[in-house]
Protein backbone atom coordinates (compact mmCIF):
# COMPACT_ATOMS: atom_id res chain seq x y z
CA UNK A 1 0.00 0.00 0.00
CA UNK A 2 2.71 2.45 0.66
CA UNK A 3 4.01 3.42 -3.20
CA UNK A 4 1.45 4.86 -4.87
CA UNK A 5 0.52 7.06 -1.95
CA UNK A 6 3.20 9.34 -3.14
CA UNK A 7 1.69 9.71 -6.83
CA UNK A 8 0.53 13.28 -7.66
CA UNK A 9 -3.18 13.87 -8.85
CA UNK A 10 -2.44 14.10 -12.28
CA UNK A 11 0.22 11.21 -12.77
CA UNK A 12 1.58 12.72 -16.13
CA UNK A 13 4.89 13.27 -14.60
CA UNK A 14 5.21 10.17 -13.13
CA UNK A 15 8.70 8.02 -14.32
CA UNK A 16 7.39 4.36 -14.30
CA UNK A 17 5.25 3.37 -17.05
CA UNK A 18 1.62 3.70 -15.63
CA UNK A 19 -0.87 0.27 -14.67
CA UNK A 20 -3.61 1.78 -17.02
CA UNK A 21 -3.31 4.77 -19.52
CA UNK A 22 -6.12 6.39 -21.25
CA UNK A 23 -5.15 9.09 -23.77
CA UNK A 24 -7.32 11.35 -25.31
CA UNK A 25 -10.06 8.63 -25.25
CA UNK A 26 -13.39 9.33 -26.59
CA UNK A 27 -16.36 7.44 -27.45
CA UNK A 28 -19.61 7.97 -29.01
CA UNK A 29 -22.56 5.75 -29.48
CA UNK A 30 -24.74 5.54 -32.84
CA UNK A 31 -27.91 4.62 -33.02
CA UNK A 32 -30.84 4.86 -35.99
CA UNK A 33 -32.07 8.00 -34.88
CA UNK A 34 -29.26 9.62 -33.14
CA UNK A 35 -25.39 9.91 -32.38
CA UNK A 36 -24.30 10.30 -28.74
CA UNK A 37 -21.51 11.48 -27.54
CA UNK A 38 -20.66 9.77 -24.34
CA UNK A 39 -16.87 10.45 -23.55
CA UNK A 40 -14.60 12.75 -24.61
CA UNK A 41 -11.15 13.76 -24.38
CA UNK A 42 -10.59 11.74 -21.16
CA UNK A 43 -6.90 11.47 -19.67
CA UNK A 44 -5.95 9.39 -17.04
CA UNK A 45 -3.20 7.04 -15.77
CA UNK A 46 -3.74 4.25 -12.93
CA UNK A 47 -0.66 3.16 -10.99
CA UNK A 48 0.06 -0.39 -9.94
CA UNK A 49 -2.16 -1.37 -6.71
CA UNK A 50 -4.16 2.11 -6.65
CA UNK A 51 -7.92 2.37 -5.90
CA UNK A 52 -9.65 4.58 -7.77
CA UNK A 53 -12.84 5.89 -7.66
CA UNK A 54 -15.29 7.28 -10.34
CA UNK A 55 -18.70 9.16 -9.37
CA UNK A 56 -20.76 11.56 -11.96
CA UNK A 57 -24.06 12.20 -12.81
CA UNK A 58 -25.99 9.57 -13.60
CA UNK A 59 -25.54 8.71 -17.70
CA UNK A 60 -22.60 10.16 -17.82
CA UNK A 61 -20.66 7.37 -19.21
CA UNK A 62 -18.87 6.08 -16.24
CA UNK A 63 -19.50 2.61 -17.04
CA UNK A 64 -18.75 2.95 -20.28
CA UNK A 65 -15.18 3.84 -19.33
CA UNK A 66 -14.83 0.25 -17.24
CA UNK A 67 -15.95 -1.22 -20.29
CA UNK A 68 -13.63 0.63 -22.14
CA UNK A 69 -10.48 -0.28 -19.73
CA UNK A 70 -11.48 -4.10 -19.82
CA UNK A 71 -11.77 -4.03 -23.87
CA UNK A 72 -15.23 -4.80 -23.97
CA UNK A 73 -15.83 -1.60 -26.14
CA UNK A 74 -13.31 -0.08 -28.33
CA UNK A 75 -12.90 4.11 -28.29
CA UNK A 76 -13.87 5.92 -31.38
CA UNK A 77 -11.12 7.95 -30.56
CA UNK A 78 -7.72 7.72 -28.46
CA UNK A 79 -6.14 4.72 -26.55
CA UNK A 80 -6.48 2.69 -24.24
CA UNK A 81 -3.02 0.91 -22.48
CA UNK A 82 -2.53 -1.58 -19.72
CA UNK A 83 0.83 -2.08 -18.88
CA UNK A 84 2.04 -0.47 -22.17
CA UNK A 85 0.17 -2.48 -24.53
CA UNK A 86 -2.86 -1.09 -25.63
CA UNK A 87 -6.22 -2.99 -25.17
CA UNK A 88 -7.72 -4.90 -28.03
CA UNK A 89 -10.57 -7.68 -26.85
CA UNK A 90 -10.88 -8.79 -22.80
CA UNK A 91 -7.59 -9.18 -20.85
CA UNK A 92 -6.65 -11.94 -18.39
CA UNK A 93 -5.29 -9.30 -16.42
CA UNK A 94 -9.14 -7.67 -16.03
CA UNK A 95 -11.78 -9.33 -14.06
CA UNK A 96 -15.09 -7.22 -14.01
CA UNK A 97 -17.53 -7.21 -10.94
CA UNK A 98 -21.42 -6.31 -11.70
CA UNK A 99 -23.84 -4.53 -9.83
CA UNK A 100 -25.85 -7.89 -9.79
CA UNK A 101 -23.50 -10.59 -8.70
CA UNK A 102 -25.29 -13.57 -11.73
CA UNK A 103 -24.34 -16.53 -10.20
CA UNK A 104 -25.54 -19.29 -11.99
CA UNK A 105 -28.29 -20.92 -9.91
CA UNK A 106 -27.40 -24.30 -11.67
CA UNK A 107 -23.89 -24.87 -10.34
CA UNK A 108 -22.83 -24.67 -6.86
CA UNK A 109 -20.83 -22.21 -5.03
CA UNK A 110 -17.37 -23.61 -5.70
CA UNK A 111 -18.08 -24.69 -9.55
CA UNK A 112 -19.64 -21.05 -10.19
CA UNK A 113 -16.23 -19.28 -9.04
CA UNK A 114 -14.26 -21.31 -11.06
CA UNK A 115 -16.61 -19.89 -14.13
CA UNK A 116 -13.69 -17.64 -15.13
CA UNK A 117 -10.96 -20.33 -14.70
CA UNK A 118 -12.78 -22.33 -16.80
CA UNK A 119 -13.45 -20.27 -19.32
CA UNK A 120 -10.25 -19.27 -20.21
CA UNK A 121 -8.77 -22.88 -19.87
CA UNK A 122 -6.88 -22.69 -16.69
CA UNK A 123 -5.90 -25.40 -15.12
CA UNK A 124 -9.14 -26.48 -13.32
CA UNK A 125 -7.39 -28.47 -10.15
CA UNK A 126 -5.03 -25.13 -9.67
CA UNK A 127 -8.40 -23.05 -9.81
CA UNK A 128 -10.01 -24.95 -7.66
CA UNK A 129 -7.89 -25.07 -5.15
CA UNK A 130 -7.60 -21.37 -5.36
CA UNK A 131 -11.15 -21.29 -5.10
CA UNK A 132 -11.08 -23.04 -1.86
CA UNK A 133 -9.02 -21.15 -0.62
CA UNK A 134 -10.45 -17.86 -0.88
CA UNK A 135 -13.78 -19.38 -0.31
CA UNK A 136 -12.22 -20.07 3.25
CA UNK A 137 -10.11 -17.39 3.74
CA UNK A 138 -13.21 -14.87 3.30
CA UNK A 139 -15.70 -17.04 5.26
CA UNK A 140 -17.35 -18.89 2.78
CA UNK A 141 -15.93 -22.30 3.42
CA UNK A 142 -18.73 -24.11 4.97
CA UNK A 143 -20.89 -23.27 2.02
CA UNK A 144 -18.41 -24.61 -0.51
CA UNK A 145 -21.43 -26.72 -1.90
CA UNK A 146 -24.29 -24.67 -1.45
CA UNK A 147 -26.93 -23.16 -3.95
CA UNK A 148 -26.20 -19.36 -5.11
CA UNK A 149 -30.06 -18.93 -4.16
CA UNK A 150 -29.16 -20.31 -0.05
CA UNK A 151 -26.86 -17.37 0.14
CA UNK A 152 -27.89 -13.70 1.64
CA UNK A 153 -27.44 -10.87 -1.17
CA UNK A 154 -24.15 -9.48 0.53
CA UNK A 155 -22.79 -13.09 0.37
CA UNK A 156 -23.78 -13.88 -3.04
CA UNK A 157 -21.42 -10.74 -3.74
CA UNK A 158 -18.51 -11.68 -2.10
CA UNK A 159 -18.83 -15.04 -4.09
CA UNK A 160 -18.86 -12.96 -7.23
CA UNK A 161 -15.69 -11.20 -6.21
CA UNK A 162 -14.00 -14.76 -5.57
CA UNK A 163 -15.14 -15.82 -8.85
CA UNK A 164 -13.19 -12.82 -10.49
CA UNK A 165 -9.91 -12.97 -7.96
CA UNK A 166 -10.00 -16.96 -9.09
CA UNK A 167 -9.19 -15.56 -12.79
CA UNK A 168 -6.18 -14.06 -11.54
CA UNK A 169 -6.55 -10.25 -12.91
CA UNK A 170 -4.14 -7.52 -11.72
CA UNK A 171 -6.75 -4.91 -11.87
CA UNK A 172 -10.52 -4.86 -10.72
CA UNK A 173 -13.36 -3.05 -12.71
CA UNK A 174 -16.44 -2.60 -10.19
CA UNK A 175 -18.80 -1.53 -11.48
CA UNK A 176 -21.75 -0.06 -8.92
CA UNK A 177 -21.05 -3.76 -7.21
CA UNK A 178 -23.16 -2.56 -3.85
CA UNK A 179 -26.01 -0.76 -5.11
CA UNK A 180 -28.33 -3.78 -4.85
CA UNK A 181 -27.53 -4.34 -1.77
CA UNK A 182 -29.43 -3.24 1.35
CA UNK A 183 -27.57 0.18 3.63
CA UNK A 184 -26.32 -2.36 6.34
CA UNK A 185 -24.65 -4.92 4.08
CA UNK A 186 -23.31 -2.38 1.81
CA UNK A 187 -21.40 -1.02 4.38
CA UNK A 188 -20.53 -3.80 5.63
CA UNK A 189 -19.31 -5.62 2.82
CA UNK A 190 -17.83 -2.86 1.39
CA UNK A 191 -15.10 -3.06 4.22
CA UNK A 192 -14.91 -6.16 3.48
CA UNK A 193 -14.51 -5.64 -0.15
CA UNK A 194 -11.62 -3.54 0.32
CA UNK A 195 -9.72 -5.24 2.87
CA UNK A 196 -10.02 -8.33 0.32
CA UNK A 197 -8.72 -6.14 -2.78
CA UNK A 198 -5.61 -4.20 -0.57
CA UNK A 199 -4.97 -7.79 0.84
CA UNK A 200 -4.68 -9.58 -2.99
CA UNK A 201 -2.87 -6.31 -3.83
CA UNK A 202 -5.19 -5.05 -6.83
CA UNK A 203 -5.84 -2.24 -8.70
CA UNK A 204 -9.02 -1.31 -8.60
CA UNK A 205 -11.43 0.88 -10.24
CA UNK A 206 -14.77 1.56 -8.19
CA UNK A 207 -17.89 3.15 -10.19
CA UNK A 208 -20.30 4.69 -7.55
CA UNK A 209 -23.59 6.95 -7.48
CA UNK A 210 -22.42 6.89 -3.36
CA UNK A 211 -19.83 9.67 -2.54
CA UNK A 212 -19.27 8.18 0.62
CA UNK A 213 -18.35 4.89 -0.64
CA UNK A 214 -15.97 6.54 -3.45
CA UNK A 215 -14.09 8.20 -0.40
CA UNK A 216 -13.91 5.93 2.22
CA UNK A 217 -12.52 2.79 -0.41
CA UNK A 218 -10.53 5.15 -2.78
CA UNK A 219 -7.14 6.75 -2.86
CA UNK A 220 -8.36 9.08 -5.39
CA UNK A 221 -11.60 9.70 -6.44
CA UNK A 222 -12.10 11.24 -9.99
CA UNK A 223 -15.50 12.98 -10.67
CA UNK A 224 -16.66 13.44 -14.02
CA UNK A 225 -19.19 15.78 -16.02
CA UNK A 226 -22.38 15.51 -17.64
CA UNK A 227 -22.51 13.81 -21.38
CA UNK A 228 -20.41 14.55 -23.51
CA UNK A 229 -18.29 13.54 -19.88
CA UNK A 230 -15.31 14.49 -19.34
CA UNK A 231 -12.84 14.66 -16.38
CA UNK A 232 -13.91 17.36 -13.81
CA UNK A 233 -11.40 16.72 -11.04
CA UNK A 234 -9.22 13.95 -9.68
CA UNK A 235 -8.89 14.28 -5.89
CA UNK A 236 -6.00 12.85 -4.00
CA UNK A 237 -8.05 11.38 -0.63
CA UNK A 238 -5.68 11.76 2.30
CA UNK A 239 -6.39 11.12 5.92
CA UNK A 240 -4.14 12.75 8.81
CA UNK A 241 -5.03 9.81 10.95
CA UNK A 242 -2.89 7.56 9.15
CA UNK A 243 -2.42 6.25 5.73
CA UNK A 244 -3.69 2.86 6.16
CA UNK A 245 -7.35 3.55 7.29
CA UNK A 246 -9.91 0.96 6.72
CA UNK A 247 -13.06 2.79 4.48
CA UNK A 248 -15.15 2.63 8.50
CA UNK A 249 -12.54 4.68 9.89
CA UNK A 250 -12.12 6.66 7.08
CA UNK A 251 -16.01 7.93 7.32
CA UNK A 252 -15.28 9.06 10.97
CA UNK A 253 -11.61 10.87 9.97
CA UNK A 254 -11.13 14.10 10.30
CA UNK A 255 -11.10 15.67 6.26
CA UNK A 256 -13.78 13.14 5.33
CA UNK A 257 -16.80 16.00 5.74
CA UNK A 258 -14.62 18.20 3.91
CA UNK A 259 -14.13 15.96 0.55
CA UNK A 260 -17.60 14.90 0.66
CA UNK A 261 -18.84 18.09 0.57
CA UNK A 262 -16.18 18.83 -1.94
CA UNK A 263 -17.19 16.41 -4.22
CA UNK A 264 -21.50 17.05 -3.69
CA UNK A 265 -20.97 20.51 -4.74
CA UNK A 266 -18.72 19.78 -7.74
CA UNK A 267 -21.69 17.13 -8.61
CA UNK A 268 -24.38 19.49 -7.97
CA UNK A 269 -22.82 22.08 -10.64
CA UNK A 270 -23.04 19.34 -13.27
CA UNK A 271 -26.56 18.01 -12.44
CA UNK A 272 -27.73 21.44 -12.21
CA UNK A 273 -26.41 22.19 -15.60
CA UNK A 274 -28.37 19.42 -16.75
CA UNK A 275 -31.50 20.87 -16.01
CA UNK B 1 -41.18 -30.51 17.89
CA UNK B 2 -43.98 -28.76 15.93
CA UNK B 3 -46.67 -27.33 17.74
CA UNK B 4 -50.31 -28.70 17.79
CA UNK B 5 -52.21 -26.37 15.85
CA UNK B 6 -49.09 -27.01 12.93
CA UNK B 7 -50.20 -30.00 13.18
CA UNK B 8 -54.14 -29.86 12.36
CA UNK B 9 -52.89 -27.26 9.53
CA UNK B 10 -51.04 -30.25 8.17
CA UNK B 11 -54.18 -32.59 8.77
CA UNK B 12 -56.73 -30.51 7.12
CA UNK B 13 -54.18 -29.93 4.35
CA UNK B 14 -53.95 -33.25 3.37
CA UNK B 15 -57.74 -33.89 4.02
CA UNK B 16 -58.23 -31.62 1.70
CA UNK B 17 -55.98 -33.23 -0.92
CA UNK B 18 -57.59 -36.45 -0.34
CA UNK B 19 -61.30 -34.51 -0.79
CA UNK B 20 -59.83 -33.03 -4.45
CA UNK B 21 -58.47 -36.87 -5.50
CA UNK B 22 -61.52 -37.98 -4.76
CA UNK B 23 -63.49 -36.11 -6.55
CA UNK B 24 -62.06 -36.63 -9.67
CA UNK B 25 -62.12 -39.82 -9.51
CA UNK B 26 -65.70 -39.56 -8.48
CA UNK B 27 -66.32 -37.60 -11.75
CA UNK B 28 -64.92 -40.32 -13.98
CA UNK B 29 -67.15 -42.82 -11.89
CA UNK B 30 -70.33 -40.72 -12.36
CA UNK B 31 -69.53 -40.41 -15.62
CA UNK B 32 -69.27 -43.68 -16.75
CA UNK B 33 -72.39 -44.90 -14.63
CA UNK B 34 -74.38 -42.17 -16.17
CA UNK B 35 -73.72 -43.56 -19.59
CA UNK B 36 -73.47 -46.70 -19.02
CA UNK B 37 -76.90 -46.09 -17.78
CA UNK B 38 -78.40 -43.97 -20.30
CA UNK B 39 -77.43 -46.97 -23.02
CA UNK B 40 -79.16 -49.32 -21.14
CA UNK B 41 -81.83 -47.76 -20.67
CA UNK B 42 -82.06 -46.83 -24.31
CA UNK B 43 -81.95 -43.13 -23.44
CA UNK B 44 -79.26 -42.87 -25.85
CA UNK B 45 -78.50 -45.04 -29.08
CA UNK B 46 -76.03 -47.55 -28.14
CA UNK B 47 -75.14 -48.19 -31.64
CA UNK B 48 -74.35 -44.10 -31.90
CA UNK B 49 -72.34 -43.68 -28.57
CA UNK B 50 -71.16 -47.23 -27.32
CA UNK B 51 -71.37 -48.42 -23.43
CA UNK B 52 -68.94 -48.51 -21.01
CA UNK B 53 -69.18 -52.28 -20.98
CA UNK B 54 -69.13 -53.48 -24.44
CA UNK B 55 -65.67 -50.90 -24.55
CA UNK B 56 -64.31 -53.26 -21.66
CA UNK B 57 -64.98 -56.19 -23.30
CA UNK B 58 -63.81 -55.32 -26.54
CA UNK B 59 -61.07 -54.10 -25.20
CA UNK B 60 -59.91 -57.02 -23.96
CA UNK B 61 -60.62 -58.58 -27.06
CA UNK B 62 -58.41 -56.29 -29.09
CA UNK B 63 -55.59 -56.47 -26.55
CA UNK B 64 -55.91 -60.36 -26.47
CA UNK B 65 -55.74 -60.01 -30.23
CA UNK B 66 -52.63 -58.27 -29.97
CA UNK B 67 -53.56 -55.55 -32.74
CA UNK B 68 -54.69 -52.80 -30.39
CA UNK B 69 -51.44 -53.16 -28.40
CA UNK B 70 -49.71 -52.71 -31.49
CA UNK B 71 -51.45 -50.18 -32.82
CA UNK B 72 -51.35 -48.27 -29.57
CA UNK B 73 -46.77 -48.86 -29.48
CA UNK B 74 -46.86 -47.46 -33.49
CA UNK B 75 -48.78 -44.22 -32.18
CA UNK B 76 -46.22 -43.72 -28.81
CA UNK B 77 -42.93 -44.61 -31.32
CA UNK B 78 -43.96 -41.89 -33.39
CA UNK B 79 -45.19 -39.72 -30.76
CA UNK B 80 -41.44 -40.06 -29.32
CA UNK B 81 -39.66 -39.83 -32.19
CA UNK B 82 -41.49 -36.86 -33.22
CA UNK B 83 -40.83 -34.89 -29.73
CA UNK B 84 -37.18 -35.83 -29.84
CA UNK B 85 -36.52 -34.43 -33.37
CA UNK B 86 -38.79 -31.50 -32.86
CA UNK B 87 -37.03 -30.80 -29.95
CA UNK B 88 -33.72 -31.21 -31.68
CA UNK B 89 -34.27 -29.47 -34.73
CA UNK B 90 -36.10 -26.45 -33.09
CA UNK B 91 -33.21 -25.99 -30.07
CA UNK B 92 -30.83 -26.26 -33.35
CA UNK B 93 -32.64 -23.45 -35.07
CA UNK B 94 -33.11 -21.47 -32.12
CA UNK B 95 -29.40 -21.53 -31.34
CA UNK B 96 -28.65 -20.64 -34.89
CA UNK B 97 -30.58 -17.55 -34.63
CA UNK B 98 -29.09 -16.34 -31.40
CA UNK B 99 -25.50 -16.97 -33.40
CA UNK B 100 -26.46 -14.96 -35.90
CA UNK B 101 -28.57 -11.92 -35.85
CA UNK B 102 -28.44 -11.67 -39.56
CA UNK B 103 -29.92 -15.54 -40.05
CA UNK B 104 -32.43 -14.39 -37.57
CA UNK B 105 -33.87 -11.11 -39.21
CA UNK B 106 -33.63 -12.86 -42.63
CA UNK B 107 -35.51 -16.06 -41.62
CA UNK B 108 -38.03 -13.92 -38.81
CA UNK B 109 -40.87 -13.72 -41.55
CA UNK B 110 -40.54 -17.07 -42.67
CA UNK B 111 -41.05 -18.69 -39.22
CA UNK B 112 -44.11 -16.25 -38.87
CA UNK B 113 -45.82 -17.43 -41.87
CA UNK B 114 -45.04 -21.17 -41.29
CA UNK B 115 -46.34 -20.66 -37.85
CA UNK B 116 -49.62 -19.10 -38.94
CA UNK B 117 -49.88 -21.85 -41.67
CA UNK B 118 -52.24 -24.79 -41.15
CA UNK B 119 -49.51 -27.66 -41.12
CA UNK B 120 -52.50 -30.10 -41.52
CA UNK B 121 -52.50 -28.97 -45.44
CA UNK B 122 -48.85 -30.26 -45.80
CA UNK B 123 -50.55 -33.61 -45.77
CA UNK B 124 -50.16 -34.80 -49.29
CA UNK B 125 -46.71 -33.41 -49.86
CA UNK B 126 -45.39 -35.41 -47.00
CA UNK B 127 -47.62 -38.43 -48.33
CA UNK B 128 -46.22 -38.13 -51.98
CA UNK B 129 -42.52 -37.30 -50.59
CA UNK B 130 -42.11 -39.39 -47.92
CA UNK B 131 -44.27 -42.20 -48.02
CA UNK B 132 -47.21 -43.67 -46.14
CA UNK B 133 -45.22 -44.78 -42.75
CA UNK B 134 -43.03 -41.78 -42.69
CA UNK B 135 -44.98 -38.76 -43.63
CA UNK B 136 -46.49 -39.31 -40.12
CA UNK B 137 -42.98 -38.72 -38.59
CA UNK B 138 -43.33 -34.94 -41.35
CA UNK B 139 -46.61 -34.63 -39.77
CA UNK B 140 -45.57 -34.51 -36.41
CA UNK B 141 -42.51 -32.51 -36.53
CA UNK B 142 -43.80 -29.71 -38.80
CA UNK B 143 -46.46 -29.42 -35.92
CA UNK B 144 -44.22 -28.82 -33.41
CA UNK B 145 -41.19 -27.49 -34.77
CA UNK B 146 -41.98 -24.16 -35.02
CA UNK B 147 -43.45 -24.21 -31.79
CA UNK B 148 -40.23 -25.40 -30.16
CA UNK B 149 -38.11 -22.61 -32.29
CA UNK B 150 -39.76 -19.94 -30.84
CA UNK B 151 -40.46 -21.09 -27.76
CA UNK B 152 -36.72 -21.92 -26.74
CA UNK B 153 -36.05 -18.64 -28.90
CA UNK B 154 -37.64 -16.60 -26.78
CA UNK B 155 -36.13 -18.66 -23.29
CA UNK B 156 -32.67 -17.39 -24.86
CA UNK B 157 -34.10 -13.87 -25.20
CA UNK B 158 -34.99 -13.83 -21.34
CA UNK B 159 -31.91 -14.49 -19.93
CA UNK B 160 -30.42 -11.52 -18.81
CA UNK B 161 -28.35 -9.42 -21.07
CA UNK B 162 -25.44 -9.02 -17.57
CA UNK B 163 -25.16 -12.31 -17.28
CA UNK B 164 -23.76 -12.64 -20.65
CA UNK B 165 -21.67 -9.27 -20.36
CA UNK B 166 -20.06 -10.92 -17.43
CA UNK B 167 -18.91 -13.94 -20.00
CA UNK B 168 -17.77 -11.41 -22.25
CA UNK B 169 -15.72 -10.29 -19.46
CA UNK B 170 -13.83 -13.46 -18.67
CA UNK B 171 -13.35 -13.28 -22.60
CA UNK B 172 -16.01 -15.99 -23.25
CA UNK B 173 -16.55 -17.77 -26.50
CA UNK B 174 -19.87 -17.85 -28.42
CA UNK B 175 -19.72 -21.38 -28.05
CA UNK B 176 -19.05 -21.10 -24.41
CA UNK B 177 -21.98 -18.93 -23.04
CA UNK B 178 -24.11 -21.13 -25.00
CA UNK B 179 -22.73 -24.04 -23.42
CA UNK B 180 -22.09 -22.31 -20.14
CA UNK B 181 -25.07 -20.42 -19.74
CA UNK B 182 -27.71 -20.55 -22.40
CA UNK B 183 -28.54 -24.15 -21.93
CA UNK B 184 -28.25 -24.44 -18.55
CA UNK B 185 -30.48 -21.23 -17.81
CA UNK B 186 -33.37 -22.42 -20.54
CA UNK B 187 -33.70 -25.69 -18.60
CA UNK B 188 -37.37 -24.52 -17.12
CA UNK B 189 -38.17 -23.73 -20.86
CA UNK B 190 -36.97 -26.72 -22.43
CA UNK B 191 -39.38 -28.50 -19.86
CA UNK B 192 -42.10 -25.68 -20.77
CA UNK B 193 -41.63 -26.27 -24.56
CA UNK B 194 -41.28 -30.55 -24.01
CA UNK B 195 -44.95 -30.54 -22.16
CA UNK B 196 -46.35 -27.67 -25.05
CA UNK B 197 -44.62 -30.40 -27.48
CA UNK B 198 -46.40 -33.79 -25.89
CA UNK B 199 -49.71 -32.52 -27.28
CA UNK B 200 -48.87 -30.80 -30.46
CA UNK B 201 -46.73 -34.13 -31.60
CA UNK B 202 -49.66 -36.35 -30.87
CA UNK B 203 -52.09 -33.79 -32.81
CA UNK B 204 -49.46 -34.24 -35.51
CA UNK B 205 -49.32 -38.05 -35.24
CA UNK B 206 -53.65 -38.78 -35.30
CA UNK B 207 -53.23 -36.06 -37.94
CA UNK B 208 -50.81 -38.01 -39.66
CA UNK B 209 -52.62 -41.24 -39.57
CA UNK B 210 -55.63 -40.22 -40.63
CA UNK B 211 -54.45 -38.69 -43.40
CA UNK B 212 -52.73 -41.79 -44.76
CA UNK B 213 -51.31 -44.46 -42.41
CA UNK B 214 -52.03 -48.42 -42.00
CA UNK B 215 -51.53 -48.62 -38.35
CA UNK B 216 -52.40 -46.35 -35.20
CA UNK B 217 -54.56 -45.26 -32.75
CA UNK B 218 -55.25 -42.51 -35.56
CA UNK B 219 -55.94 -45.22 -38.43
CA UNK B 220 -58.10 -47.22 -36.44
CA UNK B 221 -60.40 -44.30 -35.12
CA UNK B 222 -60.44 -44.26 -39.19
CA UNK B 223 -60.92 -46.89 -39.75
CA UNK B 224 -63.66 -47.76 -37.09
CA UNK B 225 -65.59 -44.73 -38.05
CA UNK B 226 -65.66 -45.68 -41.97
CA UNK B 227 -67.42 -49.40 -40.30
CA UNK B 228 -69.44 -47.80 -37.65
CA UNK B 229 -67.36 -49.61 -34.90
CA UNK B 230 -68.37 -46.94 -32.38
CA UNK B 231 -66.66 -49.66 -29.84
CA UNK B 232 -63.15 -49.67 -31.95
CA UNK B 233 -63.13 -45.62 -32.14
CA UNK B 234 -64.01 -45.12 -28.08
CA UNK B 235 -61.74 -47.65 -27.26
CA UNK B 236 -58.80 -45.72 -29.26
CA UNK B 237 -59.72 -42.53 -28.34
CA UNK B 238 -59.44 -43.94 -24.61
CA UNK B 239 -55.57 -45.52 -25.44
CA UNK B 240 -54.93 -42.08 -26.79
CA UNK B 241 -55.97 -39.88 -23.53
CA UNK B 242 -54.07 -42.42 -21.75
CA UNK B 243 -50.80 -42.32 -23.85
CA UNK B 244 -51.59 -39.02 -23.63
CA UNK B 245 -51.14 -38.96 -19.51
CA UNK B 246 -48.41 -41.03 -19.60
CA UNK B 247 -46.52 -38.63 -21.87
CA UNK B 248 -47.21 -35.57 -19.87
CA UNK B 249 -46.75 -37.49 -16.54
CA UNK B 250 -42.86 -38.28 -17.81
CA UNK B 251 -42.30 -35.06 -18.72
CA UNK B 252 -43.26 -33.76 -15.89
CA UNK B 253 -41.17 -36.21 -13.98
CA UNK B 254 -38.03 -35.34 -16.02
CA UNK B 255 -39.01 -31.62 -14.91
CA UNK B 256 -38.43 -32.27 -11.35
CA UNK B 257 -35.27 -34.29 -11.69
CA UNK B 258 -33.64 -31.48 -14.24
CA UNK B 259 -35.18 -28.72 -11.69
CA UNK B 260 -33.56 -30.45 -9.09
CA UNK B 261 -30.55 -30.99 -10.69
CA UNK B 262 -30.10 -27.80 -12.34
CA UNK B 263 -31.47 -25.96 -8.66
CA UNK B 264 -34.03 -24.13 -10.10
CA UNK B 265 -36.04 -22.71 -8.05
CA UNK B 266 -40.09 -23.83 -8.69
Amino acid sequence: MAGHNERLPTSDTAKQPDHIELKRVGLSYFTPRQETEALRDINLSIGKGEFLSIVGPSGCGKSTLLSLISGMLKPTSGTVMIDGVEVSGTSPKVGYMLQHDHLFEWRDVLSNVTVGAEIRRMDRVKARRKAVELLERYGLGEFVRHAPSQLSGGMRQRVALIRTLVAEPDILLLDEPFSALDYQTRLTLSEEVFHIIKDQGKTAVLVTHDISEAISMADRVMVMTKRPSTISSVREIRFDEGEQLSPWSKRQAGRYHDYFNAIWKELEDHVVSVI
Amino acid sequence: MSSPLYERYLRTLKRKQWLIGLARLSVLAAFLFLWELAARLKWIDPMLTSKPSLLWSSFREMATKGSLLHHTWISTQETLAGIVVSMALGTAIAVLFWWSTFASKVLEPYIVVLNALPKVALGPIFYIWLGDRYSVYGMAVAISVIVTIIMVESGFKEISKTKLKLMESFGATKLQMLRMVLLPASVPHFIATLKVNVGLTLVGVVMGEFLSSKAGLGYLIIYGGQVFQMNLVMVSITMLALLSVILYGLVNLLGRYARKKYHHET
